[in-house]
């Protein structure tokens, strides 16, 4: 969605952008802060804002400590060329959403959004060591440090973490790198039966493989399971996960060459034209959520043992409202999807979510006038 | 006692039973302080609820006559976060220790507060285990490693206490209970879990703990390496890490901490050595053969000596009961001493190691270092003979913490800031840091009673949510209505 207001402000500073959000907050007027635009399309429907905060004036690898496997990056930086300077010393950021070029750090971290690295390297929510943000009180705040380990002070970092920007504008954020496996191989076992998918993807989940990525694939009755292992044993991680595969009766092989087979899994995790739902239930109830997709014609990719599902349904917001009473009481939040359904349902399935009372407490004491992102959070926050 | 406490305890004595209230004085003064024995307060009273529902009430009835309240669970603690408060009504979570399910198919466990840290891992073993360790972990509570996000010696390759909490079912300062986050993960809204893990108590009293618990690794390696001085080991430790490899743990001890250790644990260290590593590899068998004969290769490049790997289970314990030693082994080389729990970037290790040497000169005192060298997290015994010279330890001590936040590091990497250290926040934020965490305690507890006078340097009063109110832009567009 097109992001369009009165005007828009490109601060170079944390300083110029609380500037921006105090100055919004005494007119009485509402601001929109805006990354790469790439997941401005999740959330509410809101009105048109007064000011757009665009972040591409912090672009800035701050520091990136390689002995440390840390970096200090602004909210501007595109996650792509952090992620190809972090390649370079042999490095990751381990989050691996599907990501368009122009996707921003902030973005990513404000929306919380992640890819199959999570079954082994967790969330933005785990990375994040450290934040910098600008407050509409006029303040730039900071939480957390550098270093991986620190008990100092309350958590904001994970707080602002998925909070899509309504507590205030991230300035810049410190993360956990990773050692970036130099080759990776991909035990794939397809199978055409939901209990038999689920129990192959259970049997990987309770082995100490140490994989990489545990995904599950599953569209029109036929699915796969998908084990990826790196490093020097990734080998031999990927034969024992195959003949894992083939013990539960699934067409086992493994993928040498699986870059694009990864790709093409995190591609399913967004759409152009059609709604997408990503769906928080338990790795247990797989097999009622690859039934309930089947009932709407729909393709599923997920974090087999996160119990993380991607529904892209070819219907609107019946097929979501038929979706969510047949896996309830699992949260169903709707990700892309076109205006009129995001008008039509409630995009975050608020009845499933944390307790507002406290959402909206925060809200409250961080941004009093409800100046940032007005509306465009759970609950209408 | 005050007589706001002593209002409440008819009321509080309909709640838990008259044998869980205690306000004798000589029984009180058995909570007056946590495992930071430096600080001490009686409380006014102190309760004992049996449930979640007692927890509840108790919560609600402080609230109700504007008492303050602390929670504690086994009182270990090394920050004095579970220091009462004089005129408040301290809640011991002991007897809530049920393990509530383990549901191994979705890999989760849901206890009390009062479980202890290896209860947990005994409920889902030995299939699977649970993370993190602190050194305590056989009495330390679950609800007291989710107050302090607690970590342990195999969190740098496994992550801390809020890696593994998914779900909190939690007293709010009403008395309101409310369920955060669950079995599943990423419930919509804010991330509470995690702000309340690591809040050190001061934002609510958590009743139920759902875990996220691990496959069991197929095969650990464990072994020691010695080394002349701390650097040597200190290089060690950054080559690993940049080769790649991630230990299940990298602890580091100095010395004088072999010499205190190893008349405790009789494990066979040699007494003439400046630093040891102790590095355990844990996962596939094949992977873990394979890093530790590169692990072997970096110790001895850089003069590692008598490098030792644990035969079987009873030498790997022998091997790390040495290292858990540590803490009460210092007794055995200084009457007195305190733990400081600073960190640095890993690659800072031989910087600070050299300030903490010569600070320790200037001073004229002892400072053994034992520390989880993978992490940077550090912690110092300064040792020192008796009350005459506390203070000065104390400034020590408190210097070496600066050295850790001007290299770019922490005050605390899992002790808590607590009572000790909340006068040395303004070293690590600045004023609107101050301000940007009031705003998140005020969220949570406005009245100021849950936990007063810990992690903030100053006392800070909440007042009303500021600013005027504004239509919301959903209410301008007729969306929603204000409720």
């Amino acid at each position: 969605m097109a992001v369009t207001a009165a005007r828009t402000v490109v601060p170079e500073s944390g300083d110029d952008a609380a500037h921006t959000l105090r100055a919004a907050a005494d007119a009485g007027e509402h601001v929109r802060i805006r990354g790469g635009g790439t997941r401005s399309g999740w959330g509410n429907v809101t009105p048109a804002p007064d000011v757009v905060l665009a972040t591409s004036g912090l672009h800035r690898i701050v520091e990136h400590n390689e002995g440390d496997l840390t970096a200090v990056l602004e909210a501007g930086v595109p996650l792509r060329a952090a992620l190809e300077q972090f390649a370079d010393a042999g490095q990751m950021l381990a989050l691996d959403p599907p990501s368009a070029p122009e996707a921003t750090i902030g973005g990513l971290f404000a929306t919380g959004d992640s890819g199959p690295l999570r079954h082994r390297y967790g969330a933005a929510r785990d990375l994040i060591v450290g934040i910098t943000v600008a407050l509409p009180d006029g303040t730039v705040a900071k939480a957390g440090g550098k270093v991986i380990k620190n008990v100092a002070g309350y958590d904001l970092s994970k707080l602002l973490t998925g909070a899509f920007g309504t507590l205030g504008a991230i300035v810049q954020v410190a993360v956990r790198l990773h050692p970036r496996p130099p080759e990776t191989l991909t035990a794939r076992g397809i199978c055409d039966d939901a209990g038999r998918l689920h129990a192959a993807c259970s049997a990987l989940a309770h082995r100490p493989l140490e994989a990489e990525s545990l995904d599950v694939a599953w569209s029109s009755g036929r699915g796969a399971v998908m084990a990826r292992f790196g490093g020097a044993t990734a080998r031999r991680g990927a034969d024992a996960a195959a003949a894992a595969l083939r013990e539960q009766g699934c067409e086992a092989d493994v993928v040498e060459d699986d870059a694009d087979l990864w790709e093409r899994q995190r591609g399913h995790q967004r759409s152009k034209d059609q709604c997408v739902v990503k769906v928080s239930a338990l790795p247990a109830d797989l097999p009622r959520v690859l039934a309930a997709a089947d009932a709407e014609s729909a393709t599923v990719v997920g974090r087999g043992a996160l119990g993380l599902s991607w529904i892209t349904l070819a219907g609107g917001a019946e097929a979501i409202e038929r979706l969510r009473a047949a896996i309830a009481p699992a949260a169903c939040v709707v990700a892309d999807a076109p205006e009129d359904v995001r008008s039509a349902v409630d995009p975050w399935h608020t009845d499933t979510a944390e307790p507002l009372v406290l959402l909206r407490r925060i809200k409250e004491r961080f941004d009093p006038s409800g100046t940032c992102n007005a509306g465009l959070y759970v609950g209408g926050i | 006692m005050s007589e706001g406490v002593s209002s409440l305890i008819p009321r509080l004595r309909a709640i838990c039973g008259d044998e869980h209230v205690i306000t004798q004085h000589d029984q009180l003064r058995t909570y007056a302080s946590d495992g930071l024995l430096q600080y001490a307060v009686t409380p006014g009273v102190v309760v004992l609820p049996g449930s979640g529902a007692e927890v509840r009430d108790v919560v609600r009835t402080c609230h109700e006559a504007s008492v303050p309240w602390v929670a504690r669970g086994s009182g270990s603690g090394l920050s004095g976060g579970a220091l009462p408060v004089e005129d408040g009504v301290l809640i011991g979570l002991s007897r809530l220790r049920r393990v509530v399910e383990v549901d191994l198919d979705n890999q989760r466990v849901v206890v009390e507060p009062g479980v202890t840290n290896v209860e947990v891992s005994a409920a889902v073993g030995p299939g699977h285990f649970y993370p993190p360790d602190p050194s305590s972990q056989i009495v330390c509570s679950i609800g007291g490693n989710v107050a302090e996000n607690s970590g342990g010696a195999h969190c740098f390759k496994y992550g801390f206490t809020t890696n593994y909490v998914t779900g909190l079912e939690v007293v709010l300062a009403d008395g309101e209970v409310v369920q955060v986050g669950g079995k599943e993960l990423d419930r919509p809204g804010y991330d509470l879990l995690g702000a309340l893990v690591g809040s050190e108590g001061t934002l609510a009293v958590v009743t139920k703990i759902t875990l996220r618990v691990v496959p069991s690794p197929e095969h650990v390696e464990t072994m020691v390496a010695f080394f002349e001085h701390t650097t040597d080991a200190g290089k060690v430790v950054s080559e690993i890490v940049s080769a790649g490899i991630t230990p299940a743990a990298i602890e580091m001890m100095d010395g004088l901490a072999i010499t205190a250790s190893e008349q405790m644990a009789h494990a066979g260290y040699p007494l003439d050595a400046g630093a040891c590593l102790l590095i355990e590899l844990d996962g596939p068998q094949e992977e873990c053969r394979t890093r530790l004969d590169e692990v072997f290769e970096l110790c001895e490049r850089h003069g590692g000596r008598d490098l030792r790997v644990a035969q079987d289970e009873a030498e790997r314990q022998l091997l790390w009961k040495t290292r858990k030693a540590a803490f009460p082994a210092a007794a055995r080389i200084s009457p007195h001493y305190f733990v400081q729990d600073g960190v640095i970037p890993r690659t800072q290790l031989p910087e600070v190691l050299q300030r903490i040497d010569d600070l320790a000169a200037e001073y004229d005192m002892k400072v053994a270092n034992v520390f989880h060298a993978g992490d940077g997290n550090l912690h110092p015994l300064v040792c020192y003979s008796g009350p005459e010279d506390a203070a000065r330890a104390e400034e020590l001590s408190a210097r070496i913490l600066e050295a850790c936040v001007e290299l770019g590091g922490s005050l605390t990497g899992e002790h808590g800031i607590g009572v000790d250290k909340k006068a040395h926040m303004p070293k690590m934020f600045g004023e609107p840091d101050l301000q940007a965490f009031q705003k998140l305690r005020c969220a949570f507890d406005p009245a100021g009673l849950v936990n007063p006078g810990k992690l903030m340097p100053t006392p800070r009063l909440c007042g009303e949510v500021p600013g005027p109110y504004r239509e919301h832009p959903l209410e301008r567009a007729g969306v929603a209505e204000r409720f």
